[in-house]
């Protein structure tokens, strides 16, 4: 299953799918939502946390969320 | 007089709501806490056209009406309670141009209630240099509200926002969207069992009892007899909303705004290049970090002195100018050192917090806590634990009301737990005159001195013993977390003069007002207990007197001798000479424990108060120093300052939780006597049973 946590630098992708029970609220509203575009734009040093850019905004979160969120990339 | 309007500022974070809010009140702001929690409330008085005036509060920043966090929850309980006196007769969302469709979202939810809203889209000046346009008047029709574009930057468009404020109610108070879509039948059933109220309402209030608990609100009841959706349910309803609205916004915002992404954010991507590379990003952040190390402390030295000065003349002008008596001497040694106890701290708290709300203002904050995250995650703290924890080596009081922005309750609460281990200015007067006294004047390889290295052993020491506890505390205590990480990266910004001039006014304010009063009234206490005392104690001249004169000594002497004595029997004396038996296996005698009691007011008051018991007539330290070289264990008949006890003091210093001004902090922002108090006790007995070890080992 290909996640944001295994996006490469650069690279943009389409949201697909989120795990709804456990992707908390407050990360859908701040535009992370199926359909919405998504890309990853730094690593942290330490390979976490994720920096990226979601329907325009950026932030930055922890792998371990990342990994809930399932993306397809887009060409 | 006409009625004024109260006016109500929401936004995202990072949408520069605070800075609109300075723009319309300008310095006629009234900062207090919302009853019961340490949530900031600011208000502020705004003049309107006609003579008519505005209050105008600013609401802590938010994403959306589901609450997740205290500073959140406020905003909602507002909203639904149309009898606080606060509820607001407009509100003014506050949107930001380059994140608008995430901004919408929490207009659409507001506009829903039924309030009328203005939009006021913010940083309007960027619309040229990143190719936006928008088509506001088709946007007003769509969202059938009135927008208007602004700059707090460039301060345009105020003079319009304050036109809409005023005609306020001609503003449409139509919904965004149908609220009873997001789920027909729940929604249907809702309006049976509540005919008279409105459905986006009821909806909020019983979302909000799922999202954070029941709370004590007066707003609406619902009877437990309606049976709502299970709370999964509801959480799934509450995703299918901000999905509804998401389109609602997409689809309006295709129509009327446009973004030419060929020349955006070239600038901004350039420096974070830098700025968080895995090298560059930690050599200047650290570069950062000393900097402000330096200006608190050494730079705020400056203004210390001065005002440490001024304050012993002018307590020294009170009591040639004053009638002498006991009132005399309480405003004298009690009242003014409280005083100056508080306002010595100002330059520091002011340089901290002017440094970091420029890190906050230009958006580097984000970075730093990007980089460092994965380190302090492993000792379960969060990347945002690092400032408090570098301010701490200032000073621990305002290092731990800069823990705030840790949303995570547990890291917020292990940080400020930890923060007093790092070594703070106080303890230096302390560390340096004992280090001096049993570490010899020694170099190692002929350039490092051993005195030197011993104080950064300390400083090492107060860091590790921080990061250590923060992991042990991290696997002891059991809150549950709600909160998660995730942090807005805003764009980098040039930080605006008066918005920082604003925060550093206001957070000293705070420290004044709040841990103020504490350290006043500590003092005062100390000085009753130092200034009586029982039989002995009131016939002290005589006694000093009579013994100076049968032993022919000389009488030149007799004041201190006096002072010294008094001390002796004076409440704080006793109470020495009671945990004496404490403190002997640490090495220490009653005069030292009187110095440890009187430190508990404040570390520094250690080398003072020693001096005064020793009756050295002057401050001056080498003349202490001598003084405490000099003395003799009355056991042993070896230097009461020797290597054993020395180290066990420092220990003790290092670890012991003594400063009356930091747990008065600490009750204020965890809002409990709880954790200052078992703060207070862990920290002591870590203090004394190393300093324990260290003499028994070392004697």
């Amino acid at each position: 299953m290909l996640t944001i946590a295994s996006l490469k630098i650069g690279q943009h992708a389409i949201i697909k799918d989120i795990s709804i029970d456990v992707v908390p609220l407050k990360l859908l509203e701040m535009g992370c939502l199926p359909g919405n575009e998504v890309s990853l734009i730094h690593i942290a040093p330490l390979k976490d946390p994720l920096f990226i850019d979601i329907n325009g905004c950026h932030m930055a979160i922890r792998k371990e969320m990342a990994k809930l969120i399932e993306v397809e990339l887009i060409s | 007089m006409a009625r004024q309007i109260n006016v109500a500022l929401i936004g995202n974070p990072n949408t520069g709501k605070t800075s609109v809010f300075n723009q319309l009140t300008g310095l006629k702001q009234k900062v207090g806490n919302y009853p019961g929690i340490t949530v900031e409330k600011k208000q502020g008085i705004c003049s309107l056209p006609r003579g008519l005036k505005a209050t105008i509060l600013d609401l802590p920043g938010t994403y959306s009406l589901n609450a997740c966090s205290l500073d959140e929850n406020v905003v909602i309980e507002l909203l639904l309670n149309k009898n606080d006196k606060d509820f607001p007769d407009v509100v003014i969302v506050v949107a930001d141009i380059e994140n608008l469709k995430r901004n919408l979202l929490l207009f659409t939810q507001i506009k829903d209630l039924g309030i009328p809203t203005i939009l006021a889209i913010n940083m309007a000046d960027q619309m040229a240099r990143k190719a936006i346009s928008v088509n506001i008047k088709i946007l007003e029709e769509k969202l059938q509200t009135k927008i208007v574009l602004i700059s707090s930057r460039k301060n345009t468009g105020f003079e319009q926002l304050k036109d809409l404020i005023t005609n306020y109610s001609f503003l449409s108070t139509k919904p965004c969207i149908n609220a009873s879509q997001i789920a027909p039948d729940y929604f249907d059933r809702l309006q049976k069992a509540f005919p008279n109220q409105e459905l986006y309402k009821l909806w909020l209030v019983i979302n909000q009892d799922v999202n954070f608990g029941k709370l004590n609100r007066q707003t609406l009841v619902v009877p437990t007899d309606f049976k709502t959706e299970s709370n999964a349910n509801l959480k799934r309803l509450q995703q299918k909303e901000t999905i509804l609205r998401y389109l609602f916004i997409n689809k309006i915002l295709k129509e009327t705004v446009l973004i030419d992404k060929g020349n955006a954010k070239d600038f901004q991507s350039k420096l974070d290049r830098i700025l968080i590379h895995k090298f560059w990003g930690y050599i200047i952040f650290f570069s950062i970090l000393m900097l402000i190390f330096q200006a608190i402390f050494d730079w705020s030295r400056y203004p210390m002195d001065f005002i440490d000065v001024q304050f012993a003349a002018l307590s020294e002008w009170t009591k040639t100018a004053l009638p002498e008596g006991v009132f005399t001497n309480l405003i004298a040694e009690g009242i003014i050192p409280g005083l100056a106890g508080v306002i010595i701290f100002i330059p520091q708290i002011a340089f901290l917090f002017f440094f970091i709300s420029i890190l906050e203002e230009t958006g580097y904050m984000s970075r730093v806590v990007f980089l460092m995250d994965k380190i302090m995650r492993r000792f379960g703290l969060s990347g945002k634990s690092v400032v408090p924890l570098v301010s701490g080596t200032a000073c621990a009081i305002p290092a731990i009301m800069a823990a705030r922005n840790i949303e995570s309750w547990k890291e917020r609460l292990i940080t400020i737990l930890v923060t007093p281990l790092t070594t703070c200015s106080a303890r230096l007067p302390v560390y340096l005159i004992i280090i001096s006294l049993v570490i010899p004047q020694q170099r190692i390889f002929g350039i490092f001195s051993l005195q030197g290295i011993t104080l950064m052993l300390l400083y090492l020491l107060g860091f590790s013993a921080a990061i250590f506890s923060a992991f042990l505390l991290d696997k002891i205590l059991t809150i549950k977390n709600k909160s998660f990480f995730v942090i807005e990266m805003p764009n980098y910004k040039f930080p605006l003069p008066k918005n920082i001039i604003y925060n550093v006014i206001e957070k000293t304010k705070a420290f004044i007002f709040g841990a103020g009063k504490i350290i006043m009234a500590i003092s005062i206490v100390l000085w009753v207990l130092a200034s009586f005392g029982p039989g002995d104690f009131n016939k002290a001249k005589e006694i000093v007197s009579a013994k100076i004169a049968s032993q022919n000594l000389s009488s030149e002497n007799l004041d201190t001798e006096i002072a010294s004595f008094k001390l002796e029997n004076s409440y704080i004396g006793i109470m020495g000479k009671a945990i004496e038996p404490v403190v002997k296996p640490l090495g220490f005698d009653w005069k030292i424990g009187i110095a440890l009691i009187s430190s508990f007011a404040a570390r520094e008051v250690f080398v003072g108060t020693l001096a005064t018991i020793y009756s050295v007539g002057s401050n001056e330290e080498e003349t202490i120093k001598n003084r405490m070289a000099a003395e003799i264990n009355p056991v042993l008949g070896t230097p009461l300052f020797n290597f054993a006890s020395g180290i066990s003091l420092l220990l003790f210093y290092a670890f012991a939780m003594q400063c009356m001004s930091t747990l008065a902090i600490v009750k204020q922002e965890t809002n409990s006597w709880k954790w200052p108090i078992w703060q207070f006790f862990s920290l002591t007995t870590i203090a004394y049973i190393t300093a324990l070890i260290a003499y028994q080992l070392l004697k």
